[in-house]
C-alpha cells in the first residue's frame, strides 16, 4: 500500500471533520456581510478558542480509554482564577500566566493521580472532582467579576498588527511588507493554538508516554505486557488534558476581561468537548485520533452555531433561523458526523471487523 | 551436544495459589544458556503461572528466583525485561490501534532529542521483520488490519528487538503458516547458537521433537520430570502429561460409509477474491476437513456459511433447500441449526467476565423461555448437564469464564452451542493453545456428535488432526478446492503434497 492511501486510511476521521468545517465554514462565510473579512476571521477565532483547548484536553483521556468529565470545571476554575491573578506589574501578569497553567495541570495531576491509585473510574472519577473544581471556583468568585489586564486582552484576541496598538510593536510604518499584508493579519488566537501543538501536543506524540497513552487505550493489558509504564501514561494524559483545559480558561478569561463560575456553562463545555472529540475522529475506546482531529471538531461545532446568525428568516429557508431550533439542528449534524465516520461499516465485507 | 553448563535461571521452591486452588507447589526448576527448553504439561499442570512467574507478571507466594547465580525479584514486566527474559505471550501483547513500528519499539524505540525518532524506528522494525523472513509487513500498517499469523511474527520480531538472554515462547507458533514456522525454527536455532536460554511452550509434540534438546513435565503444579529430548518416547512423555494412560488420541472412525445425503451443500460459494466455486455437500454423521496452507480462504469458508460476511455469492442448500444465511441469528435459528465455534474464543465466542453458566446458555437463551421471561430452572439444569458432559473444571457455574484455563474456556464455547441442538457444527480451528487431554475429549466429542447425526466441517491447522478426525478433507487453495482426501488417502504427504503443488504450479 502507498504512503498516501495509508495515512489516508488512518485518518478518516479527521479528514471529514476537516471538510465538514471547510463547508460549514465557507457557507457561513458566503452569507456573512462582513465575510472573509480579516474582523470576522478574528472574532470567530476568538468564539473558538477555549472550546477548542477543551476538547483537545478531553482526547488525551479518551485516547486511554477514559473519559474526563471535569475538563469544562477545570476551564471554569482557571478561568475564576486567572480574573484574580492577570492584573499589575508584566512580571505578576506573566507569574499570572504561569500560576494559571500550572493550576490546570495540577487539577488534571489530581484526576490521574484518582484514576491510577484510586482505581476509581474515570467517568465517576472526574464526576466528583469536577463538581470540586466547580466548587473551588464558586468561593473564588462568587459573583461574575474580577480584572484581566486590557493591553493583554486586547493582543492576544486580536490580530498580530494590533500590537501596535499597545505595545507599540510592529507600528505600520516600520512593518516590513510581508507582515502588515501577511502575518500580521493573522488571529493571535490561532497563533497561540498553533503554539500550544507544535510545542506540547506533537512532542507529546512522540514520547514513550505519549504513545503510552495510545498504548494504554488500544489494549491495557498488552501494554502491560509489553513492560510499559502504564500508569505513567495515564497520570500523563490526565495532566495534559488539565493544562490544556487551563489553557482554554485562561484563554475565556483574556476574551471575556473577568471571570465567571459558570455551571451550565462548565458542563456545556464538557459535553461540547465529548462532541468534539468524536467528530475530530478520536474512538471513545481509546488507541485511534488525536488532539488536531478534536481541534476541527471543536470548529465544527463552533461553525454550526456561527451558521445560525446568518441565515436570513425571510430567506426560502427561514424557519431554519429560528434559534431555538439550533440545539436540534447540533444534535442532528453531531449524528450526521458520526454517521460519515462509521460509513465504513458499510462498505465492511466481513461483519466480524465492525467489532474490533 | 553442548556441554553441560551452570543453570542459567533457577528457580527453587516456587510456590503460587490462586485462592483456594494452588497453581504451584515448591518448584524447582532450572534452564541454561545455549539451550532450548520445552515445558510440557496439561492445561492447569501450572505451566503459565510459571512463565507469568518468570516473566514478572505474577509474584510467587514462597521460593526463590535466581538469574546467572544472583537471587532477584521480578515485580512487574518492565523488571523482567530489565534482566533480559523477554516472553512472548500466547494472548498477543500487541496493540491493536497502533503501528507495526510502534509495537516493536513499544518500549524502548530509537530516539532523537527525547524524542521517538519515527523514521529510525521504521528502519529498525524494517530490519527485525527482514531477519525473520517478514520484509512483506509494511511496518507502517496498523496491527488491527494484519491477519493473526502475521501478528504472531510481528510478535516475534518485538521479542528480538529487545535483545533478550532467556526468551520465553509460550505457545508462539500456534496461529503461523507451515513457511514461516521453519523461518522461526531456523531463528531458534541460531539463538541457542548464541548462547541464549529459551524456554518452549507447546501442545504439538513433533515441534519439541523437531526444536528441543531438554523437556520438563509439569503436571498439578509440580515438576514432575525433566530429561534429554529423546530419552523418552512421545508415548511415555504423554502419560507423564496425564499421569494415566493415553492409548490412542484420535477415536476410530466409523467404518460404515456415512450417509451422504447432505444436510448442508454448497454450490459455487464465492466471496470477493478470497472464495471462488467452492461447492461440496457435508452428509448427516460426517465430519469433512478443511485443510491447506493457512490463510486460503477456510476462515472465510466458514464465516461465509455462518452469515457473517457480506455479499457471499453461490447458493447454500440445507435438507436439499436453498437458503439465505444473512446473519449469525438466522443461521443458529431451528430451521437451519447452524453453530460456530470460533477462532478467537476470547474476543468471538465468549464474554470473559461473564459467569461460566450465562455464558454456556447465552446462544440457546431463546429455547429456554417462558412467556417472556427465562425459565431459570430450566436453564440450570442443561448448563449442569452440559458442563458434566463436558467434564468442564469449575468450581462453581457463577465464577467467570475469564478463571478457567484455556482448555476449559474452549469447552464452556463448545457447550453454548452444544445446547443450541446444532446440526451442523463449524468448527475454526478449536484446539488451538490447547492441552493432549482437552484436545482428545474434544475428539471424542466430534466423534460422538457425527454419530448422533450432525454434520461437522471442520478447518485445523494442525495436520494431525484432520488426519485423525475428519471422513474427508477439502484442500483449499488461494480460495478454491483443489483436492479432496478421502479415508485412506487422507495422509500427511497428501495434505502437503496438495497444499503445495498447486504452489509450484501457480509460481511458475
Amino acid at each position: 500500500m502507498n504512503t498516501l492511501r495509508l495515512r489516508i486510511s488512518q485518518n478518516t476521521g479527521l479528514l471529514i471533520a476537516v471538510a465538514l468545517f471547510a463547508i460549514l465554514y465557507t457557507l457561513y462565510s458566503s452569507l456573512h456581510p462582513k465575510g472573509w473579512s480579516v474582523d470576522l476571521f478574528v472574532q470567530n477565532s476568538n468564539e473558538s478558542l477555549a472550546l477548542i483547548f477543551v476538547a483537545m484536553a478531553q482526547t488525551v483521556p479518551v485516547l486511554t480509554g477514559g473519559l474526563d468529565l471535569s475538563a469544562g470545571a477545570i476551564m471554569t476554575l482557571v478561568n475564576c482564577f486567572a480574573s484574580t491573578l492577570l492584573t499589575g506589574s508584566p512580571a505578576h501578569i506573566a507569574l499570572g500566566l504561569l500560576a494559571c497553567l500550572a493550576a490546570g495541570s495540577a487539577c488534571g495531576l489530581f484526576n490521574g493521580c484518582i484514576v491510577v491509585f484510586g482505581r476509581i473510574q474515570p467517568i465517576i472519577a472526574t464526576l466528583a472532582t469536577g463538581a470540586i473544581f466547580i466548587g473551588i471556583s464558586l468561593l473564588l468568585r462568587p459573583s461574575p467579576g474580577g480584572a484581566v489586564d486590557d493591553n493583554l486582552s486586547w493582543v492576544l484576541t486580536n490580530a498580530l498588527s494590533e500590537m501596535d496598538t499597545t505595545y507599540h510593536w510592529f507600528a505600520p510604518g516600520a512593518a516590513p511588507y510581508w507582515f502588515s499584508h501577511g502575518v500580521g493579519l493573522l488571529p493571535v488566537p490561532i497563533l497561540i493554538l498553533l503554539a500550544v501543538i507544535v510545542l506540547v501536543w506533537l512532542p507529546f506524540r512522540r514520547t514513550v508516554t505519549g504513545r503510552g497513552c495510545y498504548a494504554v487505550g488500544s489494549s491495557e493489558g498488552a501494554a502491560y505486557m509489553s513492560g510499559l509504564k502504564v500508569w505513567r501514561s495515564k497520570l500523563a494524559a490526565y495532566t495534559l488534558g488539565g493544562f490544556f483545559a487551563g489553557c482554554g480558561g485562561l484563554y475565556l478569561a483574556l476574551q471575556t476581561g473577568s471571570g465567571n463560575a459558570d455551571i451550565t456553562q462548565a458542563g456545556g463545555y464538557t459535553l461540547n468537548s465529548i462532541a468534539a472529540v468524536v467528530i475530530g475522529g478520536t474512538s471513545l475506546f481509546g488507541g485511534s485520533g488525536g488532539a488536531i482531529g478534536s481541534v476541527f471538531g471543536a470548529l465544527v461545532l463552533r461553525a454550526i452555531s456561527f451558521c445560525f446568525r446568518v441565515f436570513d428568516p425571510a430567506g426560502p429557508i427561514g424557519f431554519v433561523a429560528n434559534p431555538l431550533l439550533q440545539p436540534i439542528f447540533e444534535g442532528v449534524i453531531l449524528l450526521l458526523a458520526v454517521s460519515l465516520g462509521a460509513a465504513r461499516a458499510m462498505r465492511v465485507k466481513n461483519r466480524l471487523s465492525l467489532f474490533t | 551436544m553442548l556441554k553441560q553448563a551452570a543453570p542459567y535461571l533457577a528457580l527453587t521452591g516456587v510456590s503460587k495459589r490462586y485462592g483456594g486452588v494452588s497453581a504451584l507447589s515448591g518448584v524447582d526448576f532450572s534452564c541454561r544458556r545455549g539451550s532450548i527448553h520445552a515445558v510440557l504439561g496439561e492445561n492447569g499442570a501450572g505451566k503459565s503461572t510459571l512463565i507469568k512467574i518468570i516473566a514478572g507478571v505474577v509474584q510467587p507466594d514462597a521460593g526463590s528466583i535466581a538469574l546467572d547465580g544472583r537471587t532477584l525479584t521480578l515485580p512487574n514486566p518492565q523488571a523482567a525485561n530489565t534482566a533480559g527474559i523477554v516472553c512472548i505471550f500466547q494472548e498477543l501483547s500487541l496493540l491493536p490501534d497502533l503501528s507495526v513500528a510502534d509495537n516493536i519499539g513499544i518500549t524502548a524505540p530509537p530516539r532523537r532529542f527525547g524524542l521517538i525518532d519515527g523514521g529510525a524506528q521504521r528502519r529498525q522494525a524494517e530490519g527485525l521483520l527482514a531477519r525473520i523472513g517478514c520484509a512483506d509487513i509494511d511496518p507502517r500498517m496498523l496491527v488491527r488490519d494484519l491477519p493473526l499469523s502475521r501478528r504472531q511474527m510481528v510478535e516475534i520480531a518485538k521479542a528480538l528487538g529487545r535483545n533478550p538472554s532467556l526468551l520465553i515462547l509460550d505457545e508462539a507458533t500456534s496461529a503461523l503458516t507451515a513457511a514461516d514456522v521453519g523461518r522461526v525454527y531456523a531463528i531458534l536455532h541460531g539463538l541457542r547458537e548464541q548462547g541464549l536460554a529459551l524456554l518452549y511452550i507447546s501442545h504439538r509434540m513433533h515441534e519439541i521433537e523437531e526444536l528441543a534438546d531438554t523437556c520438563s513435565v509439569f503436571r498439578n503444579g509440580q515438576h514432575i520430570d525433566s530429561f534429554a529430548q529423546g530419552e523418552r518416547a512421545p508415548g511415555q512423555i504423554v502419560q507423564m502429561m496425564i499421569g494415566r494412560d493415553l492409548h490412542t488420541v484420535y477415536p476410530p472412525k466409523p467404518t460404515r460409509a456415512p450417509d451422504r445425503a447432505p444436510v448442508l451443500e454448497l454450490r459455487q460459494v464465492g466471496w470477493e477474491d478470497r472464495l471462488h466455486g467452492i461447492s461440496f455437500g457435508v452428509g448427516r454423521g460426517e465430519i469433512v476437513g478443511l485443510g491447506g496452507l493457512d490463510g486460503q480462504g477456510q476462515r472465510e469458508l466458514l464465516l461465509a456459511l455462518f452469515g457473517v460476511l457480506r455479499g457471499v455469492t453461490g447458493q447454500v442448500l440445507v435438507d436439499g433447500k436453498p437458503c439465505h444465511v444473512g446473519s449469525p441469528a438466522q443461521a443458529k435459528s431451528p430451521a437451519i441449526g447452524m453453530a460456530l465455534i470460533p477462532e478467537d474464543r476470547k474476543t468471538e465466542g465468549l464474554m470473559l467476565p461473564m459467569p461460566v453458566s450465562d455464558n454456556i446458555s447465552m446462544a440457546a437463551l431463546g429455547r429456554m423461555t417462558r412467556g417472556l421471561v427465562i425459565d431459570r430452572g430450566r436453564e440450570a439444569a442443561a448448563i449442569g448437564k452440559v458442563i458434566d458432559k463436558l467434564r468442564i473444571k469449575t468450581g462453581d457455574p457463577a465464577s467467570p469464564v475469564a478463571t478457567l484455563s484455556g482448555g476449559n474456556q474452549q469447552k464452556v464455547v463448545i457447550a453454548k452451542w452444544l445446547l443450541t441442538g446444532a446440526r451442523i457444527i463449524l468448527l475454526n480451528d478449536p484446539t488451538r493453545g490447547i492441552d493432549v487431554g482437552t484436545k482428545q475429549e474434544i475428539y471424542q466429542l466430534l466423534r460422538d456428535l457425527a454419530d448422533a447425526g450432525t454434520a461437522i466441517v471442520l478447518y485445523s491447522t494442525d495436520y494431525e488432526e484432520l488426519i485423525g478426525c475428519c471422513d474427508r478433507v477439502m484442500i483449499l487453495y488461494d480460495g478454491r478446492i483443489v483436492r479432496t482426501l478421502e479415508g485412506g488417502a487422507i495422509t500427511e504427504a497428501n495434505i502437503v503434497a496438495s497444499a503445495l503443488n498447486l504452489t509450484l504450479e501457480s509460481a511458475a
